[in-house]
């Protein structure tokens, strides 16, 4: 193993800003994983120190292949984790809005090209990604649909579920996105939570890139083969939404199985306690998301079922 | 002239309190169908359009009889924002100037968004007044997507700003209100001046003018109107007409320069120093001869910060000439 600065900014009174990467292996840059940009990602920080560990034994072990070189970058934004502030930390902007970045350009356009750098070029590109939205979800592998994505590879970190999704205007500059564009057969993989470590999950992950690379002959490992996945599309997704707000309290979680019709969660009324409002599933099928902040507001996406017609 | 101060779109929050997004419509006796939209506060540190918006209703209603059409003034598009210094939408750590056109199936903010954009259909004009950010002031600026540029020049030429400046179209820009606003046929002019935090009342009352000359122009204000300033304007769509200033350390920037002014290649306009050691850490002066028209006020400056941005001598003087 390899430890690698990537990228330091100076700063004036905080110590210097650098970006740590750890690499295996010796040759064709095969496997990149991207761990958190933004500084609430911690499981996506723990999932990267999972592997580390896993990788540096497997190359201990003469385990890696010749000729293929891989790359973990567990946490492109210390700064954010460090203040415990999601986006950057002076001007509150998203490194993962920033890609390809711009060397010349403003702080984290310089920190996204320095990342970028390092990571383009490789045959696969992995982002353990988090979602906007505060919830726990379901393990998932997002491909973003560029015309250049790679369905039957995704299928092979055996995760539950392959989602399909069309990017939006602000994908663009996502790093996913831009991985695609310069021709790396990019992944996000969604580990079930975000700012609490969920350990149970985050192994399944981590064990679902070391399925990925031995599939892929990059690496020699057993591992179980984990699942067949469902190819969905993003739009298939049955949101069910607030219609008032309140306190939110579920009835089950990401991940889960549900009946047409089970209660999933309720919304009370934070000064009386009465039920405002019962959330139900519309249809048989898996918990996707499930929203887990004791506020909720009206008219939001709370919970999104997978169902099984689909 | 009626007036009236309407909700156009709420949502219910957790505890007894109910998120309203409110505007101040003004209906004139005349017979004009035209209608002006003034919009501001969707970044919510953006308080620049405040005063204008106080400004222009009281300048109306001093002379209620000279109004012919409609003017809608929408002065808060994020009441969380404002209410707690903030740019973004508190509690979703969202930019509300990146989910538009919006979704009235979507979320709460979505949703809104969505509201919004379906009170403004059928407007003749609209302006989205921001105030950059708390880091940069600005010279009265309109700024115009390259894809709308034939429409609206001519329009933010009577608006009575100091420059007009056409960028490049780029795909993230299509989540914003003015471009989700010209798409649908509401010709909108993005205004940006001064800076986050404060109020320029000198800016502030500029603006103004220039409204009162648009809604001259649509037939919507029969009286008096000021003459506008002739504006400087750059197509700059292959973004080569504009130098920018980024710090090439961090520390604390000195402002030596003020925005506005004409700088030759080399001269002086700012420093960085480093406060803990009393070290000067760097010189910044002008890479070309041209108008600064962009100055960093916010002092803290890491690598890459924005400290200014130069319009090219040339394109300054082929307006000015």
């Amino acid at each position: 193993m390899q430890e690698l600065e990537l990228f330091r900014i100076n700063a004036l009174y905080r110590d210097d800003f650098r970006i740590m990467g750890y690499s295996f292996g010796e040759g064709e840059e095969t496997v990149c994983v991207m761990g958190s940009m933004r500084g609430n990602e911690y499981q996506q920080i723990y999932v990267c120190s999972l592997l580390i560990k896993k990788l540096k034994m497997l190359e201990e072990e003469g385990r890696i292949t010749e000729g293929k070189k891989i790359l973990v970058i567990p946490c492109g934004n210390p700064y954010s984790v460090n203040v415990k502030k999601r986006f950057w930390t002076i001007d509150n902007t998203d490194i993962n809005r920033m890609f390809p970045g711009y060397d010349k350009g403003e702080t984290t356009q310089r920190i996204a090209e320095g990342i970028f750098r390092n990571v383009k070029g490789y045959r696969t590109g992995i982002h353990l990604a988090s979602f906007y939205m505060p919830g726990n979800f379901v393990s998932q592998v997002r491909v973003m649909k560029t015309g250049l994505e790679n369905v039957e590879m995704a299928k092979q970190f055996g995760l539950p579920f392959v989602v399909l999704h069309h990017p939006r205007p602000f994908d663009t500059a996502t790093l996913n996105y831009n991985w695609q564009i310069w021709e790396t057969n990019a992944f996000s993989v969604y580990t079930a939570s975000t700012g609490a470590i969920n350990k149970k999950e985050a192994n399944k992950g981590m064990r679902a890139i070391l399925n990925f690379m031995s599939k892929n002959g990059v690496i020699d490992y057993r591992g179980d083969e984990g699942y067949i996945s469902r190819v969905v599309e993003s739009t298939d997704f049955m949101a069910i939404r607030s219609h008032t707000a309140g306190f939110f309290e579920a009835m089950a979680g990401a991940g889960d199985r549900v009946e047409k019709g089970q209660k999933l969660a309720v919304i009370t009324d934070p000064m009386t306690g009465d039920v405002k409002e019962t959330l139900c599933s519309g249809e048989e099928g898996v918990v996707a998301f499930m929203h887990n902040e004791t506020l909720c507001y009206q008219n939001t996406a709370v919970i999104k079922v997978i169902p099984d017609r689909v | 002239m009626t007036e009236e101060i309407i909700k156009i779109a709420g949502a219910e929050l957790p505890v007894n309190e109910e998120l309203t997004i409110k505007k101040h419509r003004m209906i004139g006796s005349g017979e004009s169908e035209k209608r002006i939209c003034v919009v501001t506060g969707i970044h919510g540190d953006e308080l620049e359009g405040q005063y204008v918006a106080y400004e222009l209703a009281r300048r109306i209603k001093e002379d209620p009889e000279a109004l012919q059409g409609t003017v809608d003034i929408y002065p808060a598009m994020n009441p969380f924002g404002i209410d707690s210094v903030m740019r973004g939408i508190p509690a979703f750590d969202l930019d509300m100037n990146r989910i538009f056109p919006g979704n009235s199936q979507g979320d709460m903010n979505e949703y809104l968004a969505s509201e919004i954009v379906k009170d403004m259909v059928g407007a003749s004009l609209c302006l989205d007044i921001h105030a950059s950010n708390i880091f940069l002031t600005e010279i009265p600026q309109i700024r115009i997507n390259e894809l709308h540029k034939e429409l609206l020049v001519p329009i933010a030429e009577k608006s009575n700003v100091d420059f007009i400046w056409v960028h490049g179209a780029s795909t993230v820009l299509e989540s914003t209100f003015a471009y989700s606003l010209n798409s649908i046929g509401v010709p909108t002019l993005v205004v940006e001046m001064g800076v986050g935090m404060r109020i320029t009342k000198d800016y502030g009352d500029q603006l103004v003018d220039g409204i009162f000359s648009l809604m001259g122009e649509l037939g919507i204000w029969k009286a008096y109107v000021p003459e506008v300033r002739r504006p400087v304007v750059s197509y700059d769509e292959s973004g080569m007409d504009v130098y920018y200033l980024n710090a090439p350390v961090s520390g604390v920037f000195i402002k030596d320069t003020l925005h506005g002014a004409v700088v030759s290649e080399g001269e002086h306009i700012g420093r960085i120093v480093n406060p803990l050691s009393g070290e000067l850490l760097a010189d910044i002066v002008a890479p070309a001869d041209g108008w600064l028209f962009t100055i960093r006020e916010y002092p803290i400056v890491e690598e890459g910060s924005l400290m200014g941005r130069i319009l090219k001598q040339e394109v300054y003087e082929g307006c000015r000439n």
